[in-house]
């Protein structure tokens, strides 16, 4: 009786650490380790095929910040991710603003926004890479129909841009459409009812009222889309068939250079290491700056001040 | 046992229905919309649309058609079967990328939700030392772009063997913080602790409170888990692309090779695209309800 006693005391002591153990075993193995040890493989002359060739110091570092094509990846990548957050934080809040009414069939339209979240990037990336191919896409024909040049998808940098940044749009708008629709319904009916009674005009109840209620979850979407946009990968690689970001790396981005550097020609797993470790200081210090930046931005736009004055006249 | 049986009423439909009750206070615009909202949103659809057909459309003709008409006709062709089968011998072995992503997705929907329905039950109504801030830094966790570790986990998975495996995709994906906070949220809110302490009074022991309590509370938030676990494991493409490289693909990795061997050949590109896009579409359709509900759960809470 004392020992079973016992054990079911210890039962009650343990348990709560032994659920949350695997948890923090499998992030301590799989995701704090590996991002450590990539500081320490970035100090080191380190070959896929030989392994650890000894400690060279910021040697990497110093290599990938003297490419010309590092910074090349770095400025696609911000181009890239500029072109595609922006127009889809706007796109997904006028969509959600449509959504958030007495629908018919309030599911069906849902999902249907919601479609090509369920597509792999890589499929998107075959499908609009075609849509935007040079020589026989539909974009380009439509153009010519028209009357109008045929555009260098594949060959300019900027419009490379706009079509990876619309397989993105493509994939995420709906996503986001659903995340500001949830969060503009646990917006209080009352609030909004108020300012319409007190005779604002639509546009400006939204404007004034909803926008500014929404500041968490847009703070929320572009600190999520800043960490994953920036590590784009899958979309500008299966751009082209071969891979390298282009002829003249026009839509290579940060990650694809990583993946050269280890796994491409050079096979330097070391350098690799230094690219990717300059990648999280880069999205560290540009999460904290887009935090910095939305928290002003809806502040500006919605100080509580004049929301109280649109809802109390 | 008895207390089996309360707790799926209590938390489980009993739950639901409060749930429903509260969501539907809370929906329902103010205003009633007209015919120009509803063209707006079947403009939204149809664009969300146009990309997959067009697609499916490629992949009914010929590459030799669709470098003469670069506009397709809007009605299907005949080649689709042809293309398919094509696809199915183009020596980028399908049927084992296939088996593959199911493997994958499934073991780690299985996993994610064993684990973080855990994790979530323990979070949200055990009382142990550390808690808060424990949960904080499940919270912060999601916020490291872990993605960037890949060379290091590479060079672990050369050593121990893994490369080439699907073990190596399997098992850094096991558990997310996404699902431990998840499942927290929602259990604090579905699972009264008069059940729990109803079994542990009935002389449970902690784990079998969780296998008969906790776990058939959790179930409407588990099933939404494991569909956006599955859907994240079949689209995933960068880490598989990396560890497991062409011998043993999962499908995004076998689209890859596809397009390296058979660049000029889109209808059958596009076959490919349609055959690996398949199964999650019609997942979508009979479970998609759940990924829209639960996308919008989160968000609130999130």
């Amino acid at each position: 009786m004392m020992w079973h006693h016992r054990l079911s005391r210890w039962d009650v002591k343990s348990a709560p650490y032994l659920y949350i153990a695997p948890f923090f075993i499998l992030f301590a193995l799989v995701g704090l380790f590996p991002l450590l040890y990539t500081g320490w493989v970035a100090l080191n002359k380190w070959s896929l095929i030989t392994g650890n060739q000894g400690f060279i110091g910021f040697g990497n570092f110093s290599y990938v910040l003297d490419q010309p094509r590092f910074w090349d990846a770095v400025v696609n990548t911000f181009s890239i991710f500029l072109l595609s957050s922006v127009p889809q934080m706007i796109i997904a809040i006028a969509i959600a603003s449509v959504l958030d009414a007495n629908l018919r069939a309030k599911t069906f339209w849902r999902m249907g926004v919601l479609v090509p979240f369920v597509v792999a990037p890589v499929a998107v990336s075959l499908v609009f890479g075609q849509l935007f191919a040079d020589q026989s896409g539909v974009i380009n024909a439509i153009l010519t129909n028209i009357g109008l040049d045929p555009i260098g998808w594949h060959s300019e940098r900027f419009w490379s841009h706009i079509a990876i940044a619309s397989m993105v749009n493509f994939r995420w708008t709906g996503y986001n459409t659903l995340i500001f629709l949830a969060a503009m319904q646990a917006i209080p009916r009352d609030v909004i009812e108020a300012a319409v009674v007190d005779g604002a005009s639509r546009w400006r109840t939204f404007f004034h009222v909803t926008v500014p209620l929404l500041r968490p979850t847009i703070i929320f979407v572009v600190i999520t889309s800043t960490i994953g946009g920036l590590q784009i990968f899958d979309e500008p690689r299966m751009y082209d068939n071969f891979g390298l970001g282009g002829p003249d790396r026009e839509w290579m981005t940060v990650t694809m250079y990583l993946y050269e550097l280890g796994w491409g020609s050079q096979r330097n797993l070391g350098r690799s290491a230094a690219a990717a470790w300059l990648l999280f200081l880069i999205i560290v210090l540009f999460a904290v700056v887009n935090y910095a930046i939305t928290q002003r931005i809806s502040t500006t736009e919605g100080r509580p001040a004049k929301t109280r004055k649109v809802v109390a006249r | 046992m008895s207390s089996v049986a309360t707790t799926r009423q209590l938390a489980g439909k009993g739950a639901a229905r409060a749930a429903a009750r509260k969501r539907s206070r809370m929906e329902g615009g103010v205003r009633s919309p007209g015919w120009g909202t509803y063209t707006l949103l079947t403009l939204v659809v149809v664009a969300s649309a146009v990309p997959l057909y067009y697609a499916f459309l490629l992949s009914t003709s010929t590459a030799g058609e669709i470098a003469r008409n670069p506009i397709p006709s809007l009605i299907p062709q005949g080649h689709f079967f042809e293309n398919v089968t094509r696809v199915l011998t183009a020596g980028i072995g399908f049927w084992q990328a296939l088996l593959n992503s199911i493997i994958v997705s499934l073991a780690t929907a299985a996993s994610v939700v064993l684990f973080s329905t855990l994790a979530g039950y323990s979070f949200a109504k055990l009382r142990f030392r550390g808690r808060n801030w424990m949960l904080a830094f499940v919270i912060g966790t999601m916020a490291v772009p872990t993605q960037l570790g890949v060379i290091p986990l590479f060079i672990v998975m050369s050593r121990l063997g893994w490369t080439g495996k699907l073990i190596a995709v399997i098992v850094p994906a096991m558990v997310t913080a996404f699902g431990v906070f998840w499942m927290t949220q929602y259990l604090s809110e579905a699972l009264p602790y008069e059940l729990i302490e109803a079994a542990r009074v009935d002389g449970c022991s902690m784990i079998r409170t969780f296998w008969h309590v906790a776990l058939p509370a959790a179930r409407p938030a588990a099933a939404m888990l494991a569909l956006f676990t599955f859907v994240g494991s079949w689209t995933n493409f960068f880490w598989p692309f990396i560890v497991l490289g062409s011998s043993n693909p999962t499908l995004p990795v076998a689209l890859q090779l596809l397009q390296a061997s058979y660049f000029k050949d889109l209808a059958l590109i596009m076959a490919g695209v349609v055959l690996a896009t398949l199964p999650l579409l019609v997942l979508f359709a009979v479970a998609g309800r759940h990924l829209v509900s639960g996308i919008m759960a989160g968000a609130v809470k999130g």
